[in-house]
Protein backbone atom coordinates (compact mmCIF):
# COMPACT_ATOMS: atom_id res chain seq x y z
CA UNK A 1 0.00 0.00 0.00
CA UNK A 2 2.76 2.23 1.04
CA UNK A 3 4.85 2.03 -1.97
CA UNK A 4 1.36 2.70 -4.10
CA UNK A 5 0.86 5.77 -2.15
CA UNK A 6 4.83 6.69 -3.08
CA UNK A 7 4.22 6.03 -6.71
CA UNK A 8 1.14 8.38 -6.96
CA UNK A 9 2.94 11.13 -5.45
CA UNK A 10 6.16 10.47 -7.37
CA UNK A 11 3.73 10.66 -10.38
CA UNK A 12 1.82 13.72 -9.27
CA UNK A 13 5.23 15.56 -8.87
CA UNK A 14 6.33 14.08 -12.19
CA UNK A 15 4.23 15.87 -14.56
CA UNK A 16 4.63 18.94 -12.48
CA UNK A 17 8.41 19.00 -13.14
CA UNK A 18 8.30 18.14 -16.35
CA UNK A 19 10.87 21.34 -17.66
CA UNK A 20 13.49 20.21 -15.51
CA UNK A 21 13.46 16.67 -17.12
CA UNK A 22 15.80 15.19 -19.81
CA UNK A 23 19.12 16.87 -18.40
CA UNK A 24 21.16 14.44 -16.38
CA UNK A 25 22.16 15.96 -12.37
CA UNK A 26 25.72 15.29 -11.31
CA UNK A 27 25.45 14.67 -7.79
CA UNK A 28 28.44 15.79 -5.76
CA UNK A 29 29.94 13.96 -2.59
CA UNK A 30 32.42 13.74 -0.65
CA UNK A 31 32.41 9.86 0.08
CA UNK A 32 34.24 9.83 2.71
CA UNK A 33 31.44 10.54 5.66
CA UNK A 34 29.59 7.41 6.73
CA UNK A 35 26.77 6.84 7.31
CA UNK A 36 26.18 10.39 5.30
CA UNK A 37 28.10 8.93 2.17
CA UNK A 38 31.47 6.37 1.66
CA UNK A 39 32.85 4.45 -0.65
CA UNK A 40 31.68 0.87 -0.16
CA UNK A 41 33.97 -2.73 -0.54
CA UNK A 42 32.17 -2.36 -4.18
CA UNK A 43 33.92 0.84 -5.06
CA UNK A 44 30.28 2.39 -5.18
CA UNK A 45 29.23 5.49 -3.68
CA UNK A 46 26.68 4.14 -0.54
CA UNK A 47 24.99 5.47 2.95
CA UNK A 48 21.89 8.17 3.93
CA UNK A 49 22.78 10.54 1.03
CA UNK A 50 22.94 8.59 -1.83
CA UNK A 51 19.69 6.34 -1.02
CA UNK A 52 17.85 9.72 -0.38
CA UNK A 53 19.32 11.33 -3.26
CA UNK A 54 18.27 8.32 -5.60
CA UNK A 55 15.03 8.94 -4.55
CA UNK A 56 14.73 12.69 -4.70
CA UNK A 57 16.24 12.17 -8.70
CA UNK A 58 13.35 9.11 -9.39
CA UNK A 59 10.52 11.18 -8.02
CA UNK A 60 11.76 14.00 -10.08
CA UNK A 61 12.06 11.89 -12.63
CA UNK A 62 15.73 13.02 -13.25
CA UNK A 63 18.53 10.82 -14.42
CA UNK A 64 21.40 11.43 -11.66
CA UNK A 65 24.95 10.53 -11.80
CA UNK A 66 27.58 10.54 -8.49
CA UNK A 67 30.61 12.73 -8.25
CA UNK A 68 33.14 12.05 -5.66
CA UNK A 69 34.94 15.32 -4.92
CA UNK A 70 37.22 16.66 -2.10
CA UNK A 71 35.54 18.23 1.23
CA UNK A 72 37.85 21.39 0.25
CA UNK A 73 37.54 21.89 -3.04
CA UNK A 74 33.72 20.61 -2.78
CA UNK A 75 32.29 24.46 -3.24
CA UNK A 76 34.34 26.20 -5.72
CA UNK A 77 33.93 22.75 -8.08
CA UNK A 78 30.24 23.35 -7.90
CA UNK A 79 30.03 27.38 -8.23
CA UNK A 80 32.53 26.27 -11.52
CA UNK A 81 29.83 23.90 -13.36
CA UNK A 82 31.90 20.75 -12.31
CA UNK A 83 28.68 19.26 -10.89
CA UNK A 84 25.12 20.40 -10.25
CA UNK A 85 24.31 19.56 -6.44
CA UNK A 86 26.28 18.73 -3.46
CA UNK A 87 24.50 16.04 -0.68
CA UNK A 88 27.70 15.60 1.31
CA UNK A 89 26.22 16.33 5.34
CA UNK A 90 26.84 19.92 4.90
CA UNK A 91 25.35 21.67 7.24
CA UNK A 92 23.35 25.17 6.59
CA UNK A 93 24.59 27.99 7.05
CA UNK A 94 24.72 31.43 6.28
CA UNK A 95 28.57 31.79 5.29
CA UNK A 96 28.24 29.25 2.71
CA UNK A 97 24.49 30.60 1.71
CA UNK A 98 26.65 33.79 0.49
CA UNK A 99 28.01 31.43 -2.08
CA UNK A 100 25.78 28.80 -2.49
CA UNK A 101 22.28 28.29 -2.58
CA UNK A 102 20.55 25.35 -0.20
CA UNK A 103 17.30 23.21 -0.79
CA UNK A 104 15.39 23.27 3.09
CA UNK A 105 17.28 20.80 5.35
CA UNK A 106 16.82 16.92 4.64
CA UNK A 107 18.26 16.42 8.18
CA UNK A 108 17.07 18.41 11.54
CA UNK A 109 19.98 19.78 13.13
CA UNK A 110 21.39 17.81 15.61
CA UNK A 111 24.34 19.00 18.50
CA UNK A 112 27.55 17.91 17.59
CA UNK A 113 29.36 16.39 20.68
CA UNK A 114 32.67 16.24 21.91
CA UNK A 115 34.15 12.51 21.69
CA UNK A 116 37.81 11.68 23.73
CA UNK A 117 39.55 8.99 25.07
CA UNK A 118 38.36 9.65 28.74
CA UNK A 119 35.98 11.39 30.97
CA UNK A 120 38.75 13.88 32.17
CA UNK A 121 39.89 15.59 29.50
CA UNK A 122 40.05 19.83 29.25
CA UNK A 123 37.59 20.86 26.92
CA UNK A 124 38.12 24.52 27.55
CA UNK A 125 41.73 25.01 27.40
CA UNK A 126 42.94 21.49 25.54
CA UNK A 127 43.76 20.78 21.72
CA UNK A 128 40.41 19.55 20.14
CA UNK A 129 40.27 18.26 16.61
CA UNK A 130 37.93 19.18 14.01
CA UNK A 131 37.50 18.86 10.31
CA UNK A 132 38.88 21.95 8.26
CA UNK A 133 36.54 24.15 6.83
CA UNK A 134 33.41 22.81 8.93
CA UNK A 135 31.46 24.43 11.50
CA UNK A 136 33.29 22.59 14.45
CA UNK A 137 36.27 23.94 13.33
CA UNK A 138 34.81 27.12 13.26
CA UNK A 139 33.23 26.75 16.96
CA UNK A 140 36.23 25.04 18.36
CA UNK A 141 38.07 28.27 16.95
CA UNK A 142 35.87 30.62 19.27
CA UNK A 143 36.30 28.82 22.91
CA UNK A 144 39.92 28.84 24.44
CA UNK A 145 40.95 25.64 23.28
CA UNK A 146 42.91 24.84 20.58
CA UNK A 147 42.34 23.92 17.62
CA UNK A 148 43.59 21.33 14.92
CA UNK A 149 42.34 20.84 11.42
CA UNK A 150 42.43 17.97 9.18
CA UNK A 151 41.39 17.27 6.10
CA UNK A 152 39.10 14.45 6.67
CA UNK A 153 37.47 12.96 9.59
CA UNK A 154 39.14 9.98 9.59
CA UNK A 155 42.47 12.08 10.12
CA UNK A 156 40.76 13.39 13.44
CA UNK A 157 39.94 10.47 15.05
CA UNK A 158 43.40 8.99 14.57
CA UNK A 159 45.22 12.00 15.92
CA UNK A 160 42.98 11.95 18.85
CA UNK A 161 43.95 7.86 19.55
CA UNK A 162 47.75 8.84 19.13
CA UNK A 163 47.32 11.57 21.24
CA UNK A 164 47.73 14.62 19.09
CA UNK A 165 44.41 16.04 20.52
CA UNK A 166 42.43 15.48 23.49
CA UNK A 167 39.31 15.60 21.87
CA UNK A 168 37.25 15.67 18.61
CA UNK A 169 34.42 17.97 17.94
CA UNK A 170 32.23 16.85 14.89
CA UNK A 171 28.69 15.69 13.77
CA UNK A 172 27.09 13.29 16.32
CA UNK A 173 25.82 10.53 13.47
CA UNK A 174 29.56 10.54 12.37
CA UNK A 175 30.77 10.09 15.53
CA UNK A 176 27.92 7.60 17.13
CA UNK A 177 28.97 4.54 15.64
CA UNK A 178 32.77 5.26 15.66
CA UNK A 179 32.17 5.62 19.47
CA UNK A 180 30.09 2.25 19.29
CA UNK A 181 32.84 0.29 17.42
CA UNK A 182 35.60 1.53 19.86
CA UNK A 183 34.66 -1.45 22.28
CA UNK A 184 34.69 1.73 25.23
CA UNK A 185 38.04 3.27 24.03
CA UNK A 186 36.50 6.92 22.97
CA UNK A 187 33.58 8.29 24.80
CA UNK A 188 31.36 11.57 24.30
CA UNK A 189 32.36 13.65 27.16
CA UNK A 190 31.14 17.26 27.81
CA UNK A 191 27.91 18.95 26.31
CA UNK A 192 27.03 18.71 22.74
CA UNK A 193 27.14 21.87 20.75
CA UNK A 194 24.15 22.68 18.98
CA UNK A 195 25.33 24.24 15.51
CA UNK A 196 23.78 24.87 12.37
CA UNK A 197 20.26 24.76 11.02
CA UNK A 198 20.31 21.06 9.43
CA UNK A 199 21.62 19.49 6.81
CA UNK A 200 20.51 20.93 2.93
CA UNK A 201 21.67 20.38 -0.83
CA UNK A 202 23.85 22.64 -2.10
CA UNK A 203 22.76 23.62 -5.61
CA UNK A 204 24.21 26.90 -7.90
CA UNK A 205 22.49 30.14 -7.03
CA UNK A 206 21.60 30.71 -10.17
CA UNK A 207 19.99 27.13 -10.21
CA UNK A 208 16.83 28.02 -9.40
CA UNK A 209 15.01 25.65 -11.19
CA UNK A 210 17.01 22.79 -9.79
CA UNK A 211 16.39 23.89 -6.33
CA UNK A 212 12.96 24.25 -6.57
CA UNK A 213 12.50 20.59 -8.05
CA UNK A 214 14.42 19.10 -5.07
CA UNK A 215 12.98 21.50 -2.85
CA UNK A 216 9.63 20.16 -3.76
CA UNK A 217 10.64 16.38 -3.88
CA UNK A 218 12.00 16.97 0.15
CA UNK A 219 8.68 18.56 1.22
CA UNK A 220 7.28 15.40 -0.84
CA UNK A 221 9.30 12.60 1.10
CA UNK A 222 8.92 14.88 4.32
CA UNK A 223 5.00 14.49 4.40
CA UNK A 224 5.00 10.96 3.35
CA UNK A 225 7.13 9.91 5.93
CA UNK A 226 9.66 8.67 3.54
CA UNK A 227 12.39 10.43 5.08
CA UNK A 228 11.38 9.80 8.56
CA UNK A 229 12.08 6.16 7.60
CA UNK A 230 15.59 6.36 5.88
CA UNK A 231 16.60 8.78 8.59
CA UNK A 232 16.20 6.12 11.26
CA UNK A 233 17.35 3.67 8.74
CA UNK A 234 20.98 5.24 8.52
CA UNK A 235 21.04 7.32 12.13
CA UNK A 236 19.17 4.56 14.28
CA UNK A 237 15.67 4.97 16.10
CA UNK A 238 16.25 7.86 18.37
CA UNK A 239 17.65 9.96 15.45
CA UNK A 240 15.95 13.39 15.35
CA UNK A 241 13.18 13.16 12.55
CA UNK A 242 10.53 15.48 11.04
CA UNK B 1 35.86 -11.96 -6.56
CA UNK B 2 36.48 -15.48 -5.37
CA UNK B 3 33.69 -17.67 -4.09
CA UNK B 4 34.80 -18.14 -0.56
CA UNK B 5 34.37 -14.22 -0.29
CA UNK B 6 30.82 -14.52 0.82
CA UNK B 7 31.18 -14.16 4.35
CA UNK B 8 34.46 -12.56 4.89
CA UNK B 9 34.19 -12.51 9.05
CA UNK B 10 34.63 -16.19 9.56
CA UNK B 11 38.06 -16.32 6.99
CA UNK B 12 41.17 -17.33 8.22
CA UNK B 13 43.79 -14.53 7.78
CA UNK B 14 45.15 -15.74 3.84
CA UNK B 15 41.98 -16.23 2.48
CA UNK B 16 40.45 -12.67 4.47
CA UNK B 17 43.11 -11.15 2.72
CA UNK B 18 42.94 -12.53 -0.56
CA UNK B 19 39.87 -11.50 -0.62
CA UNK B 20 40.38 -7.85 1.12
CA UNK B 21 42.83 -7.43 -1.71
CA UNK B 22 40.43 -7.91 -4.71
CA UNK B 23 37.63 -6.15 -3.59
CA UNK B 24 35.73 -3.84 -6.08
CA UNK B 25 38.06 -0.83 -4.19
CA UNK B 26 41.23 -2.28 -4.63
CA UNK B 27 40.77 -2.85 -8.47
CA UNK B 28 40.13 1.30 -8.55
CA UNK B 29 43.64 1.46 -6.85
CA UNK B 30 45.34 -0.70 -9.08
CA UNK B 31 44.02 1.31 -11.83
CA UNK B 32 44.79 4.40 -10.87
CA UNK B 33 48.59 2.93 -10.81
CA UNK B 34 47.80 2.64 -14.82
CA UNK B 35 47.00 6.32 -14.69
CA UNK B 36 50.11 7.55 -13.31
CA UNK B 37 52.03 5.56 -15.39
CA UNK B 38 49.93 6.49 -18.33
CA UNK B 39 50.27 10.20 -17.34
CA UNK B 40 54.00 9.85 -17.30
CA UNK B 41 53.89 7.78 -21.14
CA UNK B 42 52.06 10.46 -22.67
CA UNK B 43 53.64 13.55 -20.55
CA UNK B 44 56.86 13.21 -21.08
CA UNK B 45 57.13 12.92 -25.39
CA UNK B 46 54.07 16.19 -25.04
CA UNK B 47 56.54 17.90 -22.71
CA UNK B 48 59.62 17.14 -24.59
CA UNK B 49 58.10 18.42 -27.88
CA UNK B 50 57.08 21.72 -26.15
CA UNK B 51 60.11 21.88 -24.57
CA UNK B 52 61.73 20.99 -28.30
CA UNK B 53 59.48 24.27 -29.28
CA UNK B 54 60.54 26.41 -26.39
CA UNK B 55 64.12 25.89 -27.06
CA UNK B 56 63.77 26.46 -30.57
CA UNK B 57 61.39 29.44 -30.38
CA UNK B 58 63.98 31.35 -27.64
CA UNK B 59 67.78 30.44 -30.10
CA UNK B 60 65.31 32.07 -33.26
CA UNK B 61 67.17 35.15 -34.82
CA UNK B 62 63.52 36.74 -34.91
CA UNK B 63 63.42 38.76 -31.69
CA UNK B 64 59.66 38.51 -31.09
CA UNK B 65 59.60 34.51 -31.45
CA UNK B 66 62.76 34.47 -29.57
CA UNK B 67 61.03 36.86 -26.85
CA UNK B 68 57.92 34.21 -26.80
CA UNK B 69 60.06 31.26 -26.33
CA UNK B 70 62.25 32.77 -22.88
CA UNK B 71 59.01 34.21 -21.97
CA UNK B 72 57.60 30.85 -21.57
CA UNK B 73 60.48 29.26 -19.92
CA UNK B 74 61.01 32.20 -17.84
CA UNK B 75 57.25 32.51 -16.46
CA UNK B 76 56.62 28.79 -16.13
CA UNK B 77 60.31 28.15 -14.33
CA UNK B 78 59.35 31.26 -12.07
CA UNK B 79 56.43 30.37 -10.45
CA UNK B 80 55.65 26.99 -8.22
CA UNK B 81 54.49 24.39 -9.81
CA UNK B 82 51.66 23.89 -7.72
CA UNK B 83 50.10 27.33 -8.05
CA UNK B 84 50.59 26.35 -11.90
CA UNK B 85 48.77 23.27 -11.56
CA UNK B 86 45.82 24.64 -9.51
CA UNK B 87 45.69 27.63 -11.94
CA UNK B 88 45.81 25.38 -15.56
CA UNK B 89 43.14 23.11 -14.65
CA UNK B 90 40.33 25.94 -14.15
CA UNK B 91 41.86 28.51 -16.38
CA UNK B 92 42.03 25.73 -19.56
CA UNK B 93 38.78 24.23 -18.94
CA UNK B 94 36.98 27.59 -18.17
CA UNK B 95 38.48 28.99 -21.45
CA UNK B 96 37.43 25.87 -23.22
CA UNK B 97 33.87 26.13 -22.09
CA UNK B 98 33.94 30.02 -22.61
CA UNK B 99 35.13 29.51 -26.52
CA UNK B 100 32.63 27.16 -27.27
CA UNK B 101 29.78 29.18 -25.58
CA UNK B 102 31.00 32.05 -27.69
CA UNK B 103 30.96 29.98 -31.06
CA UNK B 104 27.74 27.89 -29.98
CA UNK B 105 25.31 30.17 -28.35
CA UNK B 106 25.69 33.55 -29.85
CA UNK B 107 22.16 34.43 -28.60
CA UNK B 108 23.15 34.07 -25.04
CA UNK B 109 21.92 37.14 -23.39
CA UNK B 110 23.09 36.25 -20.05
CA UNK B 111 26.69 36.92 -18.21
CA UNK B 112 28.60 34.09 -18.21
CA UNK B 113 30.05 35.39 -15.03
CA UNK B 114 26.71 35.61 -12.07
CA UNK B 115 28.64 36.28 -8.83
CA UNK B 116 30.51 33.12 -8.02
CA UNK B 117 29.46 31.22 -11.08
CA UNK B 118 30.65 30.09 -13.94
CA UNK B 119 27.25 29.86 -16.65
CA UNK B 120 27.78 28.96 -19.51
CA UNK B 121 24.73 27.63 -21.92
CA UNK B 122 24.46 23.64 -21.78
CA UNK B 123 25.88 22.57 -25.14
CA UNK B 124 28.97 24.77 -24.23
CA UNK B 125 29.89 22.66 -21.52
CA UNK B 126 32.86 20.19 -21.46
CA UNK B 127 32.27 17.47 -21.09
CA UNK B 128 28.14 17.17 -22.50
CA UNK B 129 26.31 17.59 -18.87
CA UNK B 130 24.97 14.41 -19.83
CA UNK B 131 27.89 12.93 -20.55
CA UNK B 132 29.20 9.41 -19.32
CA UNK B 133 31.32 9.64 -16.09
CA UNK B 134 34.32 7.67 -17.74
CA UNK B 135 34.13 11.12 -19.71
CA UNK B 136 34.46 13.27 -17.43
CA UNK B 137 36.88 11.50 -15.96
CA UNK B 138 39.38 11.42 -19.34
CA UNK B 139 38.69 14.86 -19.59
CA UNK B 140 40.01 15.78 -16.35
CA UNK B 141 42.75 13.35 -17.27
CA UNK B 142 43.64 15.17 -20.72
CA UNK B 143 43.81 18.92 -18.70
CA UNK B 144 46.12 17.50 -15.84
CA UNK B 145 48.01 15.80 -19.09
CA UNK B 146 48.45 19.37 -20.39
CA UNK B 147 48.97 20.65 -17.63
CA UNK B 148 52.18 18.75 -16.75
CA UNK B 149 53.18 19.10 -20.37
CA UNK B 150 53.43 22.85 -20.19
CA UNK B 151 54.99 23.05 -16.71
CA UNK B 152 57.67 20.27 -17.52
CA UNK B 153 58.02 21.44 -21.31
CA UNK B 154 59.39 24.66 -19.68
CA UNK B 155 61.65 23.15 -17.39
CA UNK B 156 62.82 20.91 -20.83
CA UNK B 157 62.89 24.23 -23.07
CA UNK B 158 65.88 25.43 -20.84
CA UNK B 159 67.35 21.98 -20.84
CA UNK B 160 67.41 21.95 -24.69
CA UNK B 161 68.32 25.32 -24.88
CA UNK B 162 71.61 25.13 -23.10
CA UNK B 163 72.35 21.73 -24.55
CA UNK B 164 72.09 22.97 -28.25
CA UNK B 165 74.46 25.74 -27.74
CA UNK B 166 76.55 23.06 -26.03
CA UNK B 167 77.95 21.52 -29.05
CA UNK B 168 80.84 22.75 -30.21
CA UNK B 169 80.80 25.89 -32.38
CA UNK B 170 83.95 24.68 -34.60
CA UNK B 171 81.56 22.12 -35.99
CA UNK B 172 78.80 24.70 -36.49
CA UNK B 173 81.34 26.96 -38.47
CA UNK B 174 82.74 24.16 -40.34
CA UNK B 175 79.35 23.34 -41.44
CA UNK B 176 78.15 26.17 -42.51
CA UNK B 177 82.05 26.53 -44.17
CA UNK B 178 80.73 23.33 -46.25
CA UNK B 179 77.69 25.44 -47.68
CA UNK B 180 75.09 24.22 -45.48
CA UNK B 181 72.36 26.55 -44.58
CA UNK B 182 71.00 27.67 -41.24
CA UNK B 183 68.22 25.03 -40.92
CA UNK B 184 70.64 22.23 -42.07
CA UNK B 185 73.11 22.83 -39.57
CA UNK B 186 70.49 22.58 -37.17
CA UNK B 187 69.05 19.64 -38.63
CA UNK B 188 72.24 17.92 -39.32
CA UNK B 189 74.55 19.00 -36.87
CA UNK B 190 73.00 20.56 -33.81
CA UNK B 191 70.00 18.18 -33.15
CA UNK B 192 71.99 14.81 -33.51
CA UNK B 193 74.54 15.82 -31.23
CA UNK B 194 72.98 17.59 -28.45
CA UNK B 195 71.39 14.92 -26.93
CA UNK B 196 74.06 13.94 -24.63
CA UNK B 197 74.20 17.52 -23.58
CA UNK B 198 70.75 17.38 -22.79
CA UNK B 199 70.32 13.55 -21.28
CA UNK B 200 71.73 14.36 -17.57
CA UNK B 201 69.28 17.30 -17.30
CA UNK B 202 66.34 15.59 -18.84
CA UNK B 203 66.71 12.47 -16.84
CA UNK B 204 66.85 14.60 -14.01
CA UNK B 205 63.56 16.37 -15.13
CA UNK B 206 62.25 12.52 -15.66
CA UNK B 207 62.62 12.03 -11.80
CA UNK B 208 61.27 14.54 -10.92
CA UNK B 209 57.98 14.62 -12.91
CA UNK B 210 58.09 10.63 -11.68
CA UNK B 211 57.98 12.33 -7.95
CA UNK B 212 55.55 15.26 -9.42
CA UNK B 213 52.58 12.54 -10.11
CA UNK B 214 51.39 12.64 -6.90
CA UNK B 215 49.91 16.32 -7.63
CA UNK B 216 47.16 14.71 -9.74
CA UNK B 217 45.54 14.16 -6.77
CA UNK B 218 45.32 17.83 -6.04
CA UNK B 219 43.99 18.30 -9.34
CA UNK B 220 41.11 16.19 -8.09
CA UNK B 221 41.96 13.03 -10.21
CA UNK B 222 41.82 9.65 -7.96
CA UNK B 223 45.37 8.49 -8.02
CA UNK B 224 47.18 5.93 -6.20
CA UNK B 225 47.58 8.78 -3.11
CA UNK B 226 43.95 9.33 -3.12
CA UNK B 227 43.06 5.63 -2.84
CA UNK B 228 45.49 4.99 -0.50
CA UNK B 229 44.73 7.45 1.97
CA UNK B 230 41.15 6.05 1.31
CA UNK B 231 41.37 2.79 1.64
CA UNK B 232 43.79 2.80 4.48
CA UNK B 233 41.44 4.61 6.60
CA UNK B 234 40.05 3.08 9.44
CA UNK B 235 36.80 0.96 8.32
CA UNK B 236 33.77 0.41 10.52
CA UNK B 237 32.24 -2.99 9.94
CA UNK B 238 28.34 -1.53 9.68
CA UNK B 239 30.09 -0.07 6.38
CA UNK B 240 31.95 -2.68 5.05
CA UNK B 241 32.65 -6.45 5.61
CA UNK B 242 36.25 -5.80 5.81
CA UNK B 243 36.52 -4.07 9.00
CA UNK B 244 40.23 -2.61 9.86
CA UNK B 245 41.89 -0.19 11.75
CA UNK B 246 43.81 2.92 10.60
CA UNK B 247 46.23 0.90 7.67
CA UNK B 248 47.21 4.16 5.81
CA UNK B 249 50.99 3.94 7.31
CA UNK B 250 51.02 0.27 4.80
CA UNK B 251 48.81 1.37 2.11
CA UNK B 252 51.65 4.51 2.25
CA UNK B 253 54.83 2.46 2.31
CA UNK B 254 53.31 0.40 -0.51
CA UNK B 255 53.57 3.62 -2.31
CA UNK B 256 57.31 4.56 -1.50
CA UNK B 257 58.10 1.40 -2.76
CA UNK B 258 56.43 1.53 -5.62
CA UNK B 259 57.71 5.05 -6.32
CA UNK B 260 61.66 3.89 -5.54
CA UNK B 261 61.13 1.02 -7.58
CA UNK B 262 60.25 3.34 -10.45
CA UNK B 263 62.77 5.47 -10.05
CA UNK B 264 65.63 2.88 -9.70
CA UNK B 265 64.33 0.78 -12.92
CA UNK B 266 64.55 4.62 -14.67
CA UNK B 267 68.23 5.60 -13.10
CA UNK B 268 69.08 2.20 -14.85
CA UNK B 269 67.79 2.29 -18.21
CA UNK B 270 68.72 6.44 -18.40
CA UNK B 271 72.79 4.76 -17.73
CA UNK B 272 72.17 2.73 -20.67
CA UNK B 273 70.93 5.53 -22.94
CA UNK B 274 73.61 8.07 -21.56
CA UNK B 275 76.84 5.30 -22.31
CA UNK B 276 75.35 4.87 -26.01
CA UNK B 277 74.94 8.49 -26.64
CA UNK B 278 78.48 9.24 -25.62
CA UNK B 279 79.84 6.70 -27.90
CA UNK B 280 82.24 8.53 -30.42
CA UNK B 281 81.19 12.22 -28.40
CA UNK B 282 83.93 15.51 -27.60
CA UNK B 283 82.38 14.84 -24.30
CA UNK B 284 84.42 13.81 -21.00
CA UNK B 285 82.21 9.71 -21.28
CA UNK B 286 83.01 9.64 -24.85
CA UNK B 287 86.79 10.17 -24.20
CA UNK B 288 86.44 8.15 -21.25
CA UNK B 289 85.08 5.23 -23.94
CA UNK B 290 87.93 6.10 -26.14
CA UNK B 291 90.54 5.21 -23.35
CA UNK B 292 89.18 2.11 -22.39
CA UNK B 293 89.35 0.75 -26.15
CA UNK B 294 85.24 0.59 -26.68
CA UNK B 295 85.15 3.31 -29.25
Amino acid sequence: MRKLILATTALALGTGLASAQDRTVRMGTEGAYAPYNFVNDAGEIDGFERELGDELCKRAELTCEWVKNDWDSIIPNLVSGNYDTIMAGMTITDERDEVIDFTQDYQPPTPSPYVALSEDVDLENGVVAAQTGTLQAGYVAETGATLVEFATFDETIAALRNGEADAVLADHDYLAPVVEESGGELVFVGEPVPLGRGIGMGVRESDTDLRETFDSAISAMKEDGSLNELLKKWFGEDSPTY
Amino acid sequence: MFSFCTDPATLDRLPWFACYLTTGVHMSFYVAFLKVVALLVVTAPVALGFGFLGAMAARAHFAPLSLVGKTYIAIVRGVPDIAFFLFFVIALDQGFEWVRHKVLCPDWDQPIRQGNDFVVCAQAKLPLGNAAQWVHETYGFALAVITFSIVFGAFAANVLFGAMRAVPHAQLETAAAYGMSHGQVFRRVVVPQMWVYALPGLSNLWMVLIKATPLLFLLGIEDIVYWARELGGARMGRFSSYPHPDWRMWYFLVLLVFYLCFTRVSEILLERMTQRLSHGQATAGGDAQRDAGLA
